[in-house]
């Protein structure tokens, strides 16, 4: 399980990377969006996959699921998402103020 | 007595909340975030000497034991970080006032400003990697904010790459803790470090140092990845600009300094030794930056790097006298460099360009910024007795008293490219024929906060003798990472 996970975590990155690369403003966001996708996917992996056991160590329980990953998980989610809002935002201010979504149009060295 | 070590981060926040609810009143916005300075300050020194007089204070939050729950650790290196930092955001805050202009402050300045704030706190006072994550992000949350209030086409321009490359370093960070957290088990610092020493496998450990280290790089701009530095600090507000240019690429390097000297320390030879190479690279291209511009702002912004190197420098040598060294420098950079962006700014504001060839005479009509503007150039570039020469003295001894002379003289000879950067701003900007700039303009708000910095760098560099107890012992502390193991987890 966690070997099929973790090669999704991996595809996941690959694609990201492969959209970070290209020249347009929203394929570079979405590519980070996936490459977050695959990190949370990697931190839930790294607590070990279970099924149907509680996350909760109490008397009589002997096999428990990490709950930590989880709690993690759900912090780097909510943060993500709040940046991904954010620089969704900006970047349709700076798109519209430079009349570009080139990166390559927006290296630019003037106006310095 | 261990709530103490919230404070500092209290402080900020509530200020922040309360000032995103006044942001209409201005004066009164004002006003309000100049208490909150000093109280943040005053806290700030009674932290030091809680830790001065105590050692170091614990706060386990929620009463959770040290490995389970959440923890806020308070040492020396972080009580003195904090110092500095409540420093400059008193002399920022108060600059503030004049400098920002009415419009960014209407549109929530000191709202972001204070939210920085509590990140930088929080990333100093933490003991737990995850939480490290988290309050990096609070910061460059508030640093996107800031870097873009009030935006023009440029600032939007540089604040995308800002923030792209940020979001991907960030990314690659949680990456690292969950590695991290699948190899030991836990994300307390001090429990990572304890635990690190029973791993059979150096291999992956190595393999995760280097990603973290990828990331704290791509934060403190260090060479080769500062590409996206120089121009997103010049383009916004001096006071932002000195707010970031003090404290954000600080963040980087202190956790470097932290996780480099507390948790990857079982192969120095493979880690420390190439932070030498990349020491020496980033103050090379980083001053050839500062030289290869005429824009005030990038001159400063570029000088960054090579004094980010120079830190760096000190964690690659990783011995006694170069680990003062480092926390010395980190603390003369810290000054320094907020009282540089605030002179350039003030300067570019005179002046009506930021470009160096445009100006000249400037000394005429404001003797005493020109002067500031001497000082700090000779603080900067490390002219004894000024506090750049203690750093850069100990730094260097350390990296003799190693072996290390190639990198030594590539730091002598750097700092002199740095005396000449910024003395070409002086001999550009302020002598020479005065030309026409309109109207003079009053300089009163720059004036007081600038001289402030110029004084705590002119009194750290006077003064080291006092200070040097306590390096010496921040860098034992440093060296032994027992003695923070024992001071958190308490066996």
């Amino acid at each position: 399980m966690e070997f099929i996970i973790c090669i999704l975590a991996g595809i996941l990155f690959a694609t990201g990377i492969y959209n970070i690369l290209q020249k347009q403003m929203l394929r570079i966001i979405l590519g980070t969006g996936l490459i977050s996708h695959g990190a949370h996917l990697f931190i839930l992996t790294m607590g070990k996959l279970k099924r149907g056991q509680p996350p909760i160590l109490t008397e009589g329980v002997s096999r428990y699921t990490d709950p930590l990953p989880q709690a993690l998980i759900l912090t780097s989610i909510v943060i993500s998402f709040g940046i991904t809002s954010l620089i969704l935002v900006l970047s349709f201010r700076t798109a519209k103020e430079n009349q570009t979504d080139n990166m390559d149009q927006l290296r630019g060295t003037e106006h310095e | 007595m261990s709530n103490l070590a919230v404070l500092p981060i209290i402080i900020p926040l509530v200020a922040g909340i309360v000032l995103a609810f006044t942001h209409k009143k201005i004066k009164l916005s004002r006003g309000i975030a100049k208490c909150f300075s000093l109280l943040y300050l005053a806290a700030a020194g009674f932290l030091n000497w809680q830790v001065h007089q105590s050692g170091t204070l614990v706060l386990e939050t929620g009463g959770w034991k040290a490995p389970y729950g959440i923890i806020m650790v308070a040492d020396q290196l972080s009580a003195l970080l904090i110092m500095t930092t409540a420093v400059i955001v008193a002399a920022c805050v108060f600059a503030a006032a004049s400098v920002v202009g009415e419009r960014m402050e209407y549109h929530y300045f000191y709202a972001f400003f204070y939210f920085l704030i509590t990140g930088v706190s929080g990333a100093f006072l933490t003991g737990d990697l995850f939480n490290l994550f988290v309050f990096f992000e609070v910061l460059l949350m508030a640093s996107y904010a800031l870097i873009t209030v009030g935006a023009g086409k440029v600032q939007l321009r540089e604040a995308m790459k800002y923030m792209l490359i940020n979001l991907f370093s960030s990314v690659l960070f949680v990456t690292a803790i969950s590695f991290l957290y699948a190899v030991v088990g836990t994300v307390n610092m001090a429990q990572i470090a304890e635990r690190v020493q029973d791993v059979q496998q150096k291999g992956i450990l190595t393999t995760i140092a280097v990603l973290l280290f990828f990331v704290f790089a791509t934060k403190a701009a260090l060479f080769p990845l500062y590409y996206w530095m120089p121009k997103s600090y010049a383009v916004p507000n001096p006071v932002v600009s000195a707010i970031f240019g003090a404290l954000l690429t600080k963040v980087g390097i202190y956790s470097i300094l932290r996780v480099f000297s507390l948790i990857f320390v079982y192969r120095t030879d493979l880690t420390h030794d190439a932070f030498l190479w990349i020491a020496g690279l980033s103050m090379i291209f980083g001053i050839a930056g500062a030289l290869s511009t005429s824009n005030v702002k990038l001159i400063i912004a570029y000088n960054i790097i090579p004094a980010i190197g120079f830190i760096l420098l000190g964690i690659g040598v990783f011995n006694q006298s170069s680990l003062s060294g480092s926390v010395y420098y980190l603390i003369h950079d810290m000054f320094i460099k907020t009282a540089l962006f605030l002179i350039v700014g003030a300067l570019a504001y005179a002046a009506g360009t930021s470009n160096l060839k445009k100006m000249g005479g400037l000394i005429h009509d404001y003797p005493v910024l020109g002067w500031l503007m001497f000082i700090a150039g000779f603080v900067l570039a490390g002219i004894p007795p000024f506090s750049g020469f203690i750093g850069k003295f100990m730094l260097l001894r350390g990296a003799f008293e190693n072996g290390d002379f190639a990198i030594a003289i590539i730091g002598l000879l750097t700092s002199l490219l740095i005396l000449y950067s910024v003395i070409r701003i002086f001999i550009n900007g302020f002598w020479g024929e005065a030309k026409d700039y309109g109207e003079r303009k009053s300089l009163k708000g720059y004036i007081g906060p600038i001289s402030v910095l110029l004084a705590c760098s002119v009194v750290l560099g006077v003064g080291a003798e006092w200070f040097m107890p306590a390096l010496d012992s921040i860098s034992n502390q440093l060296l032994d990472p027992e003695i923070y193991i024992k001071s958190v987890l308490k066996e």
